[in-house]
């Protein structure tokens, strides 16, 4: 099957839903399809053999918080080529509810389209709100995908209409294997982050707080956190000075890097505040095998069994965070029990299994109808 | 004696003469300030509205409405945030939201080719002048507010209104701060990234 992807955010920056589409992709590869993806990038990144650029991607304030999108009409007549000369079967859009590629694709398309939501917003307003502005191209969509029950949710309330979840994958063998990093995780014991230190739902703020209670108990005690920061100084200077040099700050880190933080660690903590839908970088730590301790929001609850593959504690509450990442440190055998759990737990969410699952709803909605056109109504820029 | 009492009555009469002056200046800058903001606000909401009618004319593609709109309705929903209550507590605070659609409408308005693409529709030459003209009443609006702003507390701060409590009960006006600039400088470096 010829199947075509777009990718609504910059393929150069590091994010859940591009990793996504670059799993996706090439698990549907590795099954025997031909799949072309469209995404935003830089012209002098190096980008993957099926990956199409789609210019510069410009960085715009969108929901109270920053993206580097596509939009405008330059991308509109860039989207049409690429679906002219792609002759896909289908069209498979990520996110169309954010102004950028998949939202000009459904546009611009005709044919069987499916989308995937990938986004839990909880009470916001700001899709229903848009949500007029967006219609023309939802109403073509034939199939949608939600990555999890809370992203079901959001999509249920704001846009109505239903999906299937299909969660996101994890490209387990990835994570398996990895040497820590030199020096870790230490004899006092080491506590793990990755994630954006600051956006503010990543929650690094709660486990900052919660070291400032572990810290002064333990004194071998150290914080590995990786992930990117506009403002790397001003991270470190939250935490009190006589804990600062146990704080090992990493900036962003490469793909094999990750792999190896997550081996560099005792406990990995995922202290988000909400706003996360499925959780991939906890999926990760599992697939790492490295013990857990996540807040309790719905998605990691999910993920986690409900407690079972991973310790949960009540998110935003630093001393809850505390109690629980102690108990783990001092608890060798409750450590390899979870590692153990999440091991097994993850193997559901391996991207072999995922991207069966979607083809399937591919198959669904090419039944009776012809290959992706361009519309002549949708986008007459030129 | 006489005479004493004399110089010592009217000076004190001057003196009392001289603060309530003082006082009254106070007063008269912090009902400045008030209008002052009542304008600001007035120009903030016609750069919403004149945003959103672009955003909804169908002269754009969905992508750019739609980041037009999501803008939008953040300053809607905007708490006060350094100008006082114009809107619920809720949200992203006003100044901030404020300057996401300032560059919403940037980053839409410095696409290579943006206004040949849109010359010739019906309307749009106008819209996009509109957005302009109410852009740039922002930025006078602003500068006045924050001039009076600067007036007021350099009155207050004066030793003898803060030893004589001259501002009264009245709360210090903040100073809006934002980012109202349509012009791209340096994309990157302009949008603080």
């Amino acid at each position: 099957m010829k199947i075509g992807i777009t990718c609504p955010y910059s393929w150069d920056v590091p994010g859940g839903v591009q990793q996504h589409i670059r799993d996706l992709a090439e698990a549907l590869i590795d099954e025997g399809h031909e799949v072309s993806v469209i995404s935003p990038a830089d012209d002098d990144t190096p980008l993957p053999p099926y990956v199409t650029g789609a210019g510069r991607a410009v960085p715009v304030p969108y929901n109270g918080s920053v993206a580097r999108l596509s939009f405008g009409f330059l991308s509109v007549s860039r989207v049409r080529r690429w679906i002219r000369e792609g002759g896909f079967d289908v069209l498979h859009v990520h996110e169309p509810e954010i102004p950028s590629l998949s939202l000009l694709a459904c546009w611009v398309a005709s044919g069987p389209i499916v989308a995937t939501f990938h986004t839990a917003i909880p009470r916001s307003r700001v899709l229903l709100v848009t949500y007029p502005v967006v219609r023309t191209g939802m109403e073509k969509i034939n199939g949608r995908i939600a990555v999890s029950e809370a992203a079901r949710t959001t999509l249920v309330e704001h846009i109505g209409g239903d999906a299937v979840v299909i969660p996101n994958g994890v490209a387990t063998r990835r994570y398996r294997k990895a040497d820590p990093l030199p020096g870790w995780p230490g004899p006092g014991g080491a506590i793990g982050f990755l994630g954006r230190l600051d956006e503010p739902r990543k929650g690094l703020a709660v486990l900052l707080k919660a070291f400032e209670i572990l810290g002064p108990q333990r004194p071998g005690l150290r914080l590995l956190v990786a992930g990117r920061a506009a403002d790397a100084e001003e991270v470190l200077h939250r935490v009190p000075a006589g804990l600062r040099d146990r704080v090992v700050l990493l900036g962003q880190v490469s793909e094999e890097d990750k792999v190896r933080v997550l081996h560099s660690v005792d406990v990995f903590c995922s202290p988000n505040t909400g706003g996360e839908s499925f959780g991939i970088v906890t999926a990760e730590a599992m697939a790492a095998g490295v013990p857990i301790v996540a807040s309790d929001i719905e998605a990691f609850r999910q993920v986690l069994r409900g407690g079972e593959a991973g310790e949960l504690f009540a998110a935003g509450d630093a001393a809850d965070l505390a109690r629980a990442a102690g108990r783990l440190l001092d608890d060798d055998s409750r450590r390899a029990e979870l590692s153990a759990a999440a091991l097994a737990a993850v193997a559901d969410y391996d991207w072999s299994v995922v991207a069966r699952a979607v083809f399937s709803v591919y198959e669904t909605v090419v039944l009776g109808s012809t290959q992706v056109a361009v519309t002549a109504a949708g986008g007459e820029f030129s | 004696m006489i005479t004493d009492i004399v110089i010592v009555v009217a000076a004190a009469l001057l003196a009392g003469v001289y603060v309530s002056w003082r006082a009254g200046r106070i007063d008269r800058l912090h009902a400045r300030v008030e209008m002052a903001r009542a304008a600001l606000d007035v120009t903030l909401l016609r750069r919403s509205s004149v945003a959103l009618e672009l955003a909804t004319s169908g002269l754009l593609d969905p992508a750019t409405s739609l980041l037009l709109a999501g803008a939008v309705h953040g300053t809607r929903q905007g708490g006060s945030g350094g100008m006082g209550p114009p809107g619920q507590d809720s949200g992203r605070p006003r100044d901030l939201a404020e300057s996401d659609l300032t560059r919403a409408l940037r980053a839409a308005f410095s696409q290579p080719g943006f206004r040949s693409s849109l010359s010739g529709k019906e309307g749009a030459d106008e819209l996009l002048a509109e957005v302009e003209a109410a852009a740039h009443q922002v930025f006078l609006a602003r500068k006045f507010y924050n001039d009076m702003v600067a007036a007021t507390r350099e009155a207050r701060n004066r030793p003898l209104a803060r030893l004589l409590r001259l501002s009264g009960k009245a709360k210090a006006p903040e100073f809006f701060e934002m980012d109202d600039s349509l012009v791209a400088e340096n994309t990157g470096a302009s949008l603080g990234l």
